[in-house]
């Protein structure tokens, strides 16, 4: 079967013909900005390898029984070979598979961490900074109390009072995610509030809510969602971080951060087992933040260094 | 239509650990009285308490003293649900066409949105009130094309137009014309005015204008009241005011109009 093409219309006269909206024009603009930073592009190139290796995980790793946990003991701390690219674990598991398996699990603990995080910081920032008065008070005197604990002991802290588990970890972290986005959207919020077009509202009889939902919030957005991509890198170092300290995901769900844990008792004479876990965190994050940075370039041009 | 009765309002600023607590006295005795179909000017120079008036009208601020009626009724008196009711009656035009848009809103969503808060008043469904949307562009002179863009892709006076549009959604009796052109080119002023005008003519509306500009003032009202440091100096038909200024102040803002062939 065969599709005749049709042929290609000229892009000049069809420029003539229609012009391009104007948000279209912005969006153009701003991808164009977006192309121009090259290490902007090789952040979405990694972030998205990765989403790739997420989501195709269980199907391209060479020995998936070993994502299950089964052991070959006969295999035990092989270097990396043709076989193994990054050798074998004490175990004789591969550990290439390892590794990307261990992809999803910290990316998706990364995102949700984000993501309730933001969606907490957003409702309460949202709240205190358009009701204002007391109620403002309060709520930012409970996020300053909560940026008073270091956020990694305070994931630790409610991590073991949970229990192991991955939701349980992503529950921990997110429990002190929240204040930075609840200052962030505050700040906006307030600015936002005394835009004419929500004193319009206003006059127009518009609930609390509608004005909030409707013409405040659409309005802060791009911030915090910015703030959300620059997040990711820091939140699966933080979920690294506690599968290392052994608290949060258990074995044997693959997890960077616990592979580079039980490895580190097997420096420096079989390295590959520590390397690699440990590379593909240092991408993760280093990705998601070159990834941030490129957002943050595009949708607020101000900010640029 | 409106009156204000000794109307006066003050800012109180934060009392702080050094000084005493700071009243600015914004609006001081302010008496007005505006008839059904005419074109009411407020004039005076920024900072004069025009703006806190537009927003004692609109009961974004209440009053600290005096009286607001609109229509004979007492707006501090009134019921939630009958102040919500008058807001569908009394809407504004702002002076900042950019700022005044929700930019995240279509156009569609921006006229239809006070047919919405109101429909429990006006009682149009989804269907009635895009095609009343329609409606209203045309009246301003935009097209129902223009119904799903975005604000950002209209020139000054275009948005201008659909601020208008928005204004007369709840189809108001009384429109407030807070520096409705000042933002804008010449050429575009001479055009929104003339809109404005003809929309009058066609409604029935009263209108309210707020400005500093003497030379539009003058063509577009058939009263004006001069508003300086929160206090009304002078009023009297625009004509009589222009030809006879009693007021020393009234004097100084015409003595500073640029010079215009005798209308």
């Amino acid at each position: 079967m065969s599709l005749t093409a049709p042929p290609l219309p000229d892009k000049s006269a069809q420029a003539i013909a229609a012009p391009m909206s104007a948000s279209r024009q912005a969006w153009r603009r701003g991808l164009y900005r977006f192309s121009q930073s090259t290490l902007s592009i090789i952040g979405l190139i990694l972030v998205l390898g990765l989403l790739l290796i997420a989501v195709t995980g269980p199907w391209i790793v060479p020995f998936p029984e070993h994502v299950t946990g089964s052991i070959a003991t006969a295999n035990r701390f092989r270097p990396p070979s043709a076989a193994h690219p990054f050798g074998t674990n004490e175990l004789g598991q591969d550990v290439l598979t390892l590794v990307l398996a261990g992809t999803r699990v910290s990316l998706f603990a990364g995102l949700a961490v984000v993501l309730a995080g933001a969606f907490v910081g957003t409702v309460i920032g949202a709240v205190a900074g358009y009701a204002g008065g007391w109620v403002d008070e309060v709520l930012m005197r409970l996020s300053d109390l909560k940026l008073t604990v270091p956020g990694l002991i305070f994931a630790m802290a409610i991590a073991a009072a949970l229990g192991p588990g991955l939701v349980n970890m992503v529950i921990a972290i997110a429990a002190g995610w929240w204040p930075g986005y609840a200052r962030l959207v505050r700040g906006e919020v307030m600015s936002k509030k005394e835009e004419m077009f929500v004193t319009a509202a206003r006059a127009l009889g518009a609930s609390p809510g509608r004005i909030l939902f409707r013409h405040i919030l659409p309005n802060v957005m791009t911030p915090i969602i910015v703030k959300m991509s620059l997040d990711m890198g820091f939140a699966i170092l933080t979920v690294a971080s506690l599968g290392f300290i052994g608290i949060g995901v258990k074995p044997p769900t693959p997890e960077w951060g616990a592979l580079l844990s039980v490895s580190r008792n097997y420096m420096p004479d079989f390295w590959w087992t520590a390397i690699f876990p440990g590379l593909a965190i240092f991408i993760a994050v280093f990705g998601f933040n070159l990834l941030g940075d490129g957002l943050r370039d595009v949708f607020d041009p101000k900010a640029r260094r | 239509m409106l009156v204000l009765e000794r109307v006066s309002k003050e800012f109180h600023g934060r009392r702080s650990l050094f000084s005493a607590r700071r009243t600015v006295s914004a609006l001081r005795d302010v008496s007005l009285a505006v008839d059904h179909g005419e074109t009411f000017g407020v004039v005076g120079e920024s900072g004069s308490g025009k703006t806190t008036l537009t927003r004692l009208i609109l009961r974004l601020d209440i009053p600290t003293s005096g009286r607001i009626l609109f229509e004979g009724d007492d707006m501090a008196r009134l019921s939630a649900a009958a102040m919500r009711r008058l807001r569908a009656r009394i809407q504004i035009v702002f002076q900042d066409p950019y700022a005044s848009l929700n930019p995240r809103m279509t156009v569609h969503d921006i006229v239809t949105e006070p047919m919405l808060i109101h429909r429990a008043t006006l009682g149009l469904d989804q269907r009635s009130r895009t095609a009343r949307a329609a409606e209203l562009l045309a009246m301003v002179g935009l097209a129902e094309q223009h119904l799903h863009r975005y604000p950002h892709e209209f020139s000054g006076g275009q948005r201008q137009r659909i601020g208008i549009a928005r204004a007369l959604a709840t189809g108001p009796a009384l429109l407030l014309l807070d520096e409705p052109t000042s933002a804008l080119d010449v050429s575009v002023q001479a055009q929104v005015l003339n809109l404005l005008h003809g929309l009058q003519q066609r409604l029935g509306l009263t209108y309210v204008f707020i400005s500093h500009d003497l030379s539009v003032v003058r063509y577009i009202c058939d009263r004006i009241a001069v508003i300086n440091g929160g206090e009304i100096v002078e009023t009297g038909p625009a004509q009589d005011v222009f030809r006879n200024p009693a007021n020393a102040y009234t004097r100084m803002l015409i003595a500073a109009m640029p010079d215009l062939p005798a209308l």
